[in-house]
């Protein structure tokens, strides 16, 4: 049974604005009703007793301490990197300016 | 002002001195072309993993020892979440609950009081890239290089109370990462940078009053005066009737004041979670011992021992031993020349004003210790004046050339026979008859202007206790 409960619409919006998404008034209400479900979901975990657990930070809890040592490698070509870029000037990125 | 207190505290950006970057191989060197040094970990292209370089770590970790923090039992990353066109993963690597070292101090010596700084935390991020901004056409210009970078965040608490404190402080910091060498402090090419927060309060007052939050501080004149001029802008609204505003502004060092900086509408919100790319980092207690006893001696200690085996005055100590570079080359002198009071004047003086003027270090020129102790050695030995050494000290810097092959090509010996002098001296007497009626009248002055005479014919070569006693049995005589 999907939950009834809903996230109020100013927290949706407020997630949308900070993932830079546009949501229409429709998506707005669909995403109220679908996080809550995802949270209500997680919230199941809250039910577990973690006590003697220890908080996992990696997936992979038995690897630790992987390094790389502190040499140069071949980066790209900036033609490359450019490639990816909408817009360029020369050898910079070009954006519309983002401060006054 | 004097009815308010200051309260200071520093939050100190350190690029790390590495040669690659802190999760990819590319090169960290300044100044190349523009995005020639990134690859798709540090522009975040899909599938790319980042993995710790094994330098910019160990560099974090003697840092946080040297500023006596406590070690994180288990270090791990965290995503840091925004969007700046700066960040081309639209996250930074950086580290959020378990920093990786915390409750540390610094102690700064300050009006000859000793004061300990408490350190916060020390975290290990990495850099944003450059951005350019062109307003004439609203646009802005974008290179990665910097993307990537290791740096390590030193956030102190408010434990300084006035600008002085805070300059002091970021000098001894600096002083530390240097004798470390786990970082240049370059702060005009961005490898050392400062955020202030800084609140004022009514003197005898518990709670903080509100802070603001200064940025754009670029040298250590501008982290001074950025402070003084925002300390005194909070009294001045305070003293008004107005209230202090939480806020971010911005050090204008051309005008000389810090101005509001344009406030998002919608306060940081950075979703914060663990970096799933990254394993985590322990580091046990015998590393860190191990660690602890590699660390090299630090400002603090060499200064001491400076004082007590040198003789030297604290503040003469405190000169020598801010740069490493510095009290290294006092150190070598000293075992060729045993005068460590005259080797100190000289470092703190003449050479420090020559490097001042080339803004290099003495490290990079071609003056070493053998030279400087060559040229204290023809000084004590009177072979060349106090005056001539000075003049001659550029050109040692500039040819690396020693003393005495510039004393010997360019004749600046000084002159000692007294024969020598004595046809000189009589030229003098014979051109200042005014001056010996003076001496004779009771006019000691007198003397000491014939005697300049003398030194400005021989072009300073003339040994000036020798002309002296020779002018003044003339002068005595002759009455
Ligand atoms: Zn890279």
């Amino acid at each position: 049974m999907p939950n009834k409960k809903t996230i109020d619409e100013k927290t949706v919006k407020h997630v949308a604005r900070l993932s830079r998404i546009n949501l229409s008034k429709e998506e707005v209400s669909l995403y109220q009703r679908q996080l809550a479900d995802i949270l209500g979901y997680i919230n199941k975990l809250n039910e577990l007793d973690t006590k003697d657990t220890l908080p996992t930070s990696h997936p992979l809890g038995n690897l630790k301490n992987v390094f790389r040592k502190d040499t140069v490698k071949k980066s790209l070509s900036a033609e490359d990197v450019l490639k990816n870029a909408p817009a360029r000037k020369d050898d910079f990125f070009k954006v519309p300016k983002i401060i006054e | 002002m004097k009815d308010y207190e200051i309260v200071i505290g520093l939050e100190a950006h350190v690029q790390l001195l590495t040669q690659s970057k802190v999760f990819c191989g590319c090169s960290t060197k300044f100044g190349l072309a523009p995005n020639s040094s990134t690859c798709p970990v540090c522009l975040g292209l899909p599938g790319a993993l980042p993995v710790l370089n094994e330098k910019a770590f160990l560099h974090a970790i003697k840092t946080a020892l040297a500023l006596k923090c406590r070690i994180q039992d288990i270090i791990k990353f965290d995503r840091k979440n925004y969007y700046y066109p700066d960040l081309p993963k639209n996250f930074q690597i950086s580290q959020y609950d378990k920093p990786l070292a915390y409750n540390g101090y610094l102690e700064i010596e300050h009006n000859n009081a000793k004061k300990k700084i408490r350190i916060t935390r020390v975290h290990l991020e990495e850099d944003a890239g450059k951005l350019m901004h062109d307003p004439g056409k609203g646009l802005s210009y974008i290179d990665f290089n910097r993307t990537g970078i290791p740096l390590l965040e030193i956030v102190s608490e408010p434990d300084m109370r006035s600008p002085d404190e805070g300059s002091a402080y970021l000098q001894d910091l600096k002083s530390i990462l240097q004798y470390l060498k786990v970082s240049d402090c370059n702060m005009e090419e961005g490898s050392l940078r400062c955020d202030a927060n800084i609140s004022v309060r009514p003197k005898g007052e518990g709670s903080l009053g509100v802070k603001a939050e200064l940025k754009n501080m670029n040298s250590f004149k501008a982290v001074r005066d950025a402070l003084s001029y925002e300390a005194e802008r909070q009294v001045e609204l305070l003293r008004k009737g107005e209230s202090v505003v939480q806020e971010t502004r911005l050090w204008n060092e051309r005008k000389g004041i810090t101005e509001l900086m344009r406030t998002k509408e919608e306060t940081h919100d950075y979703r914060y979670f663990p970096e799933p790319d990254l394993v985590p980092l322990t580091v046990d207690k015998k590393e860190i011992e191990k660690i602890k006893r590699s660390l090299p001696e630090l400002p603090q200690a060499k200064k001491k021992r400076f004082t007590a085996l040198y003789g030297l005055g604290k503040y003469d100590a405190g000169v020598l031993t801010r740069d490493m570079e510095i009290s290294n080359f006092f150190e070598e002198t000293i075992k060729l020349f045993d005068k460590p009071k005259k080797i100190a004047n000289w470092l703190s003086g003449d050479i420090a004003s020559i490097l001042n003027e080339r803004k290099t270090t003495i490290g990079e020129t071609r003056f070493k210790p053998a030279h400087l102790a060559e040229l204290l050695e023809l000084i004590r030995a009177e072979e060349i004046s106090g005056k001539i050494a000075k003049e001659i000290l550029p050109e040692i810097f500039r040819l690396g050339i020693s003393p005495k092959e510039i004393v010997r090509s360019k004749g600046l010996k000084q002159i000692k026979d007294a024969g020598e002098l004595t046809s000189v001296i009589d030229d003098v007497l014979r051109e200042n008859k005014k001056s010996i009626d003076d001496y004779k009248k009771g006019k000691k002055n007198a003397l000491i202007f014939l005697v300049g005479q003398v030194m400005r014919k021989t072009k300073g070569r003339a040994n000036p206790k020798i002309v002296n006693e020779i002018l003044k049995k003339r002068l005595d005589d002759g009455g």
